[in-house]
């Protein structure tokens, strides 16, 4: 349908449309007009994705001067693929409705494992070693060498791409990963490189939240695009934790040794160079004294890693003095490596601050700050004059000196923790050094300076005032979207107690009593019995699963639960657990009926829709708080209540509410889906947690909801069931949650007065 | 018999045999065995071999020297060889008589026994159909010709019916085999034969081992004893050493899992360790989210995995049909591809590449086409497209008896159904068009006003059903709880097969041919018989029984059977009064 939201016509390639779909356009053409930040929390399975490409692919028609281009990160691989399919529909739309055909190019950007298609490269399962693999065929020592080498090993699509890609432009039009590889196959150009390049003129961009918000990567792929940009967060729920890992380091034994080594056959190449080649390095070190930081015009195939920290952080100077040698680098980071060795080799848990650790490294081996920030940039200049190409042998030392170049740029937000042994085995001496961010607004500021605007979206991102809070930004626009429904489609229960009265709780001193497991497994048992098709379990932590699951086979729980369904577990092993889901599939499709226990947190909770029949319930056994005993989280919630005011518990509080969100959520993919969600803690009645659920479950759960035993949670659900099973059509959802063009016309003004009224307020 | 004039041709002739003491000859002619006295020269006994079941002997050490017929009836008549040259005589003409039965009995025996067996297979399926005939057909009601004309189509569906459908696995077998303690340490495992094909369809690797193991190393119940110590019941037990002979099942269902689990990666959105697309080295992350295998029990972690494998094993068990064993071909061609090309034979990359060209581009339609089915939505987009893509999907459902599917486990055989069952396929599409078909003749009777939508009528029927709104107190005494098990179960055979009676009697009316006519009247009779011979004296016994309920229990049925016979009085009346 064509509709106008505020004066802008928009293309949306479908016939009916959801009135909170329209109320998130108005929302969101609000923030691209103020050239703002915003943060939309639409539940998952109204057409969100759709929603926003079409209005910002209709902005950007429009006005191709205010917005020039659409940055659209997603987290996973099948997620970013959606969206480009999604686009692709909407071209099509356009192409079938409108006169001319959209002027809109978008691509997808993904890791060299997923676009690979050099014959020998794309074989390799590792991502990392299709990277280092494609960077021995690619770089720009190896190519030189092939010029006079004609056996040397080399990639005909990256060549075919060097002599013809960079000339030309990628035809109009929406490429998705095989749509690239395709073309890259029948063009001979390395499918990579020709989306690396395509980018900066591609006016829709979708990739992942790592080639934005890490700086190692973000420098070399997404320098480049333009300020005039909408960039989009999509299931940004967990923004926060890409942002920190992003700037994170940990430092390992393995990590030390592998470092060690590679530091050896660094030197053995030195010597050798120095024996042949003595003029190599000697231009380097030249070209150092001058002051050229970068000696070599940097290729974008030479740089694998950039600089670890942000730009505007990184010290515009030359090389100083004692690292310009080959040699003196070499010894520098020698000394670099034992000194981390003897401070791994402690027998109690270390916390000190960036400065802390300086001081002390300067005390003890007399190294500078200022070499250190250089470390990272040093060791890839000296890798590129020895015409190193297997990078894969570098890793330990490429962390190593990113850990030196972040520790001595950065003061403030990080910490250093380090472990001699793991809490649960004390007994085995297993020593980590943790440099940890604790502000995930350092990586993100950037991104919101830089970026005309920025939308923040996903289906689950209350208690929203939060995220203002720890990304460190004003958003023009905060708002959160119910789901109008027809039919009450989700029956959130809150179980507090079993059968007998028990009640049940993941808390800590309650979770090793048989009764709470027992009333557990009963639940579960009562459920499966009620529930056709699929059910899924979210447990708190995979430890929890493994011990619930060994009691409930002493139990004969799972005995009892075999005669309903089949059982599936997901285990650490993500092979293993991909073959699980796949059979759990099968097993909901072929109508034999599974059910499935995961970890909140763990991949399944995060990346795999439950939607239809594979997930007619899902139950979350226990708030699924992180492991409040682990030092680094004690560090962050310290920092954050120093310097954002959040209290402890409110930021735990709502960490564990986001992830039991998006894992019950998992089960709802629209309104024709149906669902029982089940959270079963006696601590989920209360009002801080049932408060902090987004506003589309709450608004479900009534109080005849909470508080429930498993007896009367099972009634309930009968019932619910039953409505459930009615046929279902669109007329019975036209006019409320489904609406015609006419119906919208008319509705118009009730539509956004609702949103307004349920506006979240904003505190700037 | 004597007066088949035809001439036979009499393949055997055995004289000096005794029949019920009286002596006599014995002929053996193509198609019937005859006895004939030799005094009056009459025959005494005559049986068709189709009439004939099996014939048994004497045994060798007894001194009278026999053979026995036993008929298919359960009749059976013996002869006494007498031969008065001796015992040796005597045994020689019986061999050659039973020699002979034997080689022609096969002839007849298949014919006969396809028909009953079929017959035998119908009761033994439909309990209720067994009832019936227990009912009316041993009791004399009907003949059992009669019987079969009227169930004759069951006959035929089973006929039609190409192959039975498989009986799935349980998921929990295992637990059916509960172990009971009689109290001395010793556990006694109840195993079923059922068991045991659920165990050898859902672990072949025990098959295998049965076969190798059972019975030259082990005897069958050595085997289950290993069996129930194994990991496979036991499954906290962690597989040690090679003493167990299971331990190289175990392994052999490791390395089957392991190879499936790498088949297996092409669904896109399942496939979890794709998801990232992060291939930065393993120290760029903080420890809050970094996948660091903690160490856990490893106890915890078998169970987790025998239980997953178990489910997998079981899952596999359902989809063994025609489609797997050609994917299963397909893996396995390139298996073997793969691994010859791992040998190094290089000439057949070319062709191995091929293959994985195509099968990329397969891999990349069902790629698109499971994102496409992602993101739509069904309710926003085109109704045509949805169809489409649902239509995919639906599996076709193979009901083999499609009447407790639609109406739930009761007797029914409407016509429709059978109109259904003439079709091979029922997709749910078929039942759903007609279904529709017929509901569209409803709604003329029916003002649309007067029917209730479907969320209210379920709302009623919750608050109907005991724990609803409605139902606070009402509590559940009605007849069943005062009537004795064995009176209901009695009393239900009744009502089936008065019904069934019932039904055919009134199926005659408009009697408007002389066949029909007949019909009725002998289902007329018929019913009359069944009154006095089981229903009255059920009643008898219940009124006197149960006192107070006994009438009022079968008021129904006496009202029914009255229904009938009036209804044929007054046809009758009527009747005679045309012919006036």
């Amino acid at each position: 349908m064509r509709l106008t939201v505020d004066g802008l016509l928009v293309y949306f390639p479908y016939d009916y449309i959801y009135p909170e779909q329209y109320a998130y356009m108005l929302e969101l053409k609000k923030t691209l007009d103020a050239k703002g930040h915003c943060l939309l929390e639409m539940p998952s399975g109204t057409g969100k994705t759709a929603t926003l490409l079409s209005l910002i692919v209709a902005y950007m028609l429009e006005n191709p001067h205010v917005v020039r281009k659409l940055i659209y990160c997603s987290r996973t691989v099948p997620e970013i693929e959606k969206v480009i399919a999604e686009l692709q529909n909407l071209v099509a739309y356009y192409e079938k409705h409108s006169n001319e055909k959209p002027n809109i190019t978008g691509v997808v950007l993904s890791s060299r494992k997923n676009m690979c298609i050099h014959p020998e490269v794309c074989r390799e399962k590792d991502g990392k070693l299709v990277d280092a693999k494609c960077y021995g065929l690619t770089a720009s020592c190896v190519r030189e060498r092939q010029e006079y080498d004609e056996t040397a090993p080399s990639c005909q699509y990256f060549e075919g791409f060097q002599n013809e890609g960079r000339e030309s432009h990628l035809p109009i039009g929406v490429y998705s990963l095989d749509d690239l590889k395709e073309y890259g196959k029948q063009r001979n150009w390395c499918p990579y490189f020709t989306s690396r390049f395509a980018i900066v003129q591609a006016q829709v961009v979708v990739y992942s939240y790592h080639y934005l918000l890490d700086p190692k990567v973000a420098d070399i792929v997404s320098k480049e695009l333009a300020k005039e940009s909408v960039v989009v967060c999509d299931e940004a729920h967990n923004i926060d934790n890409v942002c920190i890992d992003s700037m994170s380091v940990r430092i390992n034994k393995r990590v030390i040794e592998r470092g060690s080594t590679a530091l050896v056959t660094l030197e053995k190449m030195v010597q050798e160079m120095k024996e042949d080649d003595q003029k190599k390095l000697q231009e380097e070190y030249a070209k150092m004294v001058q002051g050229l930081r970068d000696v070599y015009q940097a290729r974008e195939t030479d740089r694998m890693l950039a600089n670890p920290v942000l730009p505007d952080d990184i010290l515009r100077e030359a090389v100083p003095g004692n690292i310009r040698h080959a040699d003196h680098f070499l010894g520098f980071l020698n000394r670099f490596i034992a000194y981390l060795k003897t401070r791994l080799r402690v027998q109690h848990v270390i916390q000190e601050s960036p400065a802390g650790f300086l001081k002390d490294i300067h005390a003890k081996v007399c190294i500078d700050r200022k070499p250190l920030r250089f470390c990272a940039e040093r060791l890839q200049s000296l890798m590129r004059t020895l015409e190193i190409t297997d990078l894969n042998d570098f890793g330990g030392l490429t962390v190593i000196t990113h850990f030196a170049t972040l520790v001595s740029t950065y003061t403030q937000g990080f910490t250093i923790i380090i472990e001699p042994f793991d809490d649960k085995t004390p007994t085995v001496s297993n020593p980590v050094l943790y440099f940890s961010c604790l502000d995930s607004s350092i990586a993100m500021r950037p991104i919101f300076r830089r970026f005309q605007s920025v939308v923040i979206t996903s289906g689950t991102l209350s208690p929203m005032d939060m995220y203002p809070k720890i990304l460190d930004f004003s958003p023009v626009v905060m708002s959160s979207f119910t789901m109008t429904l027809a039919r009450p489609c989700l029956l959130p229960l809150i179980v507090t107690r079993g059968n007998d009265q028990v009640a049940i709780s993941s808390k800590f001193e309650s979770r090793e009593d048989t009764a709470v497991i027992r009333n557990y497994g009963q639940l579960l048992v009562e459920t499966a019995k009620i529930v056709p098709d699929g059910v899924v379990c979210f447990f708190t932590s995979y430890m929890y699963l493994e011990s619930v699951v060994a009691s409930w086979y002493d139990q004969g729980i799972i005995d009892t639960l075999l005669k309903y369904k089949l059982l599936f577990i997901e285990t650490q092993d993500s092979a293993e657990t991909s073959y699980a889901l796949m059979n759990y599939v099968k097993a909901c499709d072929c109508g034999r009926g599974a059910v499935l226990l995961a970890v909140a947190r763990g991949k399944v909770s995060e990346g795999v829709d439950f939607d239809h029949h594979l997930g007619r319930a899902v139950l979350m056994f226990g708030i699924p708080y992180v492991y409040t005993q682990s030092r680094i989280l004690k560090a962050r919630l310290e920092y954050l209540r120093d310097q954002f005011q959040i209290k402890e518990n409110d930021f735990l509080t709502f960490d564990a509410l986001r992830h039991a969100a998006q894992c019950v959520g998992r089960a709802i993919r629209g309104k024709t889906d149906y669902g029982i969600m089940i959270f079963a803690d006696k601590r989920f009645q209360r009002q801080d947690k049932r408060g902090k659920l987004p506003k589309w479950i709450q608004e479900n759960l009534t109080d005849n909801y909470s508080n429930l035993s498993t007896e009367e949670a099972m009634q309930l659900s009968k019932n619910f069931l039953k409505q459930m099973a009615q046929p279902f059509n669109r007329e019975d959802q036209l006019g409320l949650s489904l609406l015609t063009l006419e119906q919208l016309k008319n509705n118009e003004k009730e539509i956004i007065e609702k949103h307004l009224k349920n506006q979240a307020p904003i505190d700037i | 018999m004597s007066q088949k004039k035809k001439v036979e041709d009499v393949l055997l002739l055995v004289p000096q045999v005794k029949y019920k003491k009286s002596d006599g000859t014995l002929y053996i002619m193509k198609e019937r065995i005859v006895f004939m006295l030799e005094i009056k020269e009459e025959i005494a006994v005559s049986h068709s071999f189709y009439d004939i079941k099996m014939q048994k002997i004497s045994p060798e050490h007894k001194p009278k020297i026999q053979l026995q017929l036993v008929l298919h009836d359960g009749n059976n008549s013996t002869f006494h060889f007498v031969n008065k040259n001796g015992l040796q005589n005597q045994i020689q003409d019986r061999e050659k008589v039973k020699e002979l039965i034997q080689s022609i009995l096969p002839n007849f025996k298949r014919k006969i026994d396809t028909e009953l067996e079929q017959k035998n297979k119908v009761l033994t399926e439909n309990p209720k159909l067994l009832q019936l005939y227990k009912d009316l057909v041993i009791s004399k009601v009907l003949t059992s010709e009669e019987f079969w004309s009227i169930h004759g189509k069951d006959l035929d569906k089973l006929k039609n019916s190409s192959s039975k459908q498989e009986i799935g696995v349980s998921a929990n077998f295992l637990t059916e085999i509960k172990p009971v303690n009689d109290g001395c340490n010793v556990f006694k495992y109840n195993l079923t034969t059922e068991v045991i094909e659920s165990v050898f369809k859902a672990y072949p690797a025990v098959k295998k081992k049965h076969s190798e193991c059972v019975p030259t190393k082990l005897s069958e119940s050595e085997f289950w004893t290993k069996f129930f110590q194994s990991h496979y019941f036991h499954r906290d037990r962690i597989i040690t050493g090679m003493k167990d002979i299971f331990a190289e099942c175990g392994k052999i269902d490791d390395s089957t899992l392991r190879k499936e689990i790498r088949r297996n990666m092409n669904d896109p959105l399942l496939n979890i360790s794709k998801f990232g697309d992060n291939t930065i080295e393993d120290g760029f992350c903080s420890s809050s989210t970094s996948d660091q295998k903690q160490d856990t029990n490893i106890v915890h972690q078998s169970i987790i995995k025998r239980f997953n494998q178990h489910s997998f094993m079981i899952l596999k068990t359902c989809n063994e049909d025609k489609n797997h064993q050609e994917e299963v071909d397909k893996e396995k061609d390139k298996d073997k591809n793969s691994s010859e090309k791992e040998s190094g034979k290089k000439h057949k990359i070319a062709e191995v590449d091929e293959i994985i060209v195509v099968d990329e581009k397969e891999q990349q339609v069902a790629k698109k086409r499971r994102i496409a089915e992602k993101i739509t939505y069904d309710d926003l987009g085109d109704d045509t497209i949805n169809l489409k893509a649902t239509s995919n999907r639906a599996a076709n459902i193979n009901l083999d008896k499609l009447e407790r599917y639609l109406y739930g486990p009761m007797p029914s055989s409407q016509d429709n159904v059978v109109h259904y069952n003439k079709g091979k396929e029922f997709s749910l599409d078929v039942v759903d068009h007609t279904i529709r078909n017929n509901f569209s003749a409803w709604s003329q009777r029916i003002t649309h006003k007067q029917l209730i939508n479907p969320n209210s009528a379920v709302n009623v029927l919750g608050e109907l059903s005991p724990g609803g709104l409605l139902m606070s107190g009402y509590q559940d005494h009605n007849l069943s709880q005062f009537v004795p098990i064995d009176v209901e179960k009695e009393m239900g055979n009744l009502y089936l097969s008065a019904s069934e009676l019932l039904k055919e009697f009134w199926l005659c009316f408009p009697p408007i041919n002389a066949d029909l006519e007949a019909k009725v009247v002998k289902m007329h009779d018929t019913i009359q018989r069944f009154n006095m011979s089981k229903v009255k004296p059920f009643e008898d016994r219940i009124i006197r029984d149960l006192a107070p309920l006994g009438s009022q229990l079968m008021s129904h049925l006496n009202l029914l059977i009255d229904t009938a016979l009036r209804k044929f009085s007054n046809w009758k009346e009527k009747k005679g009064n045309k012919l006036k």
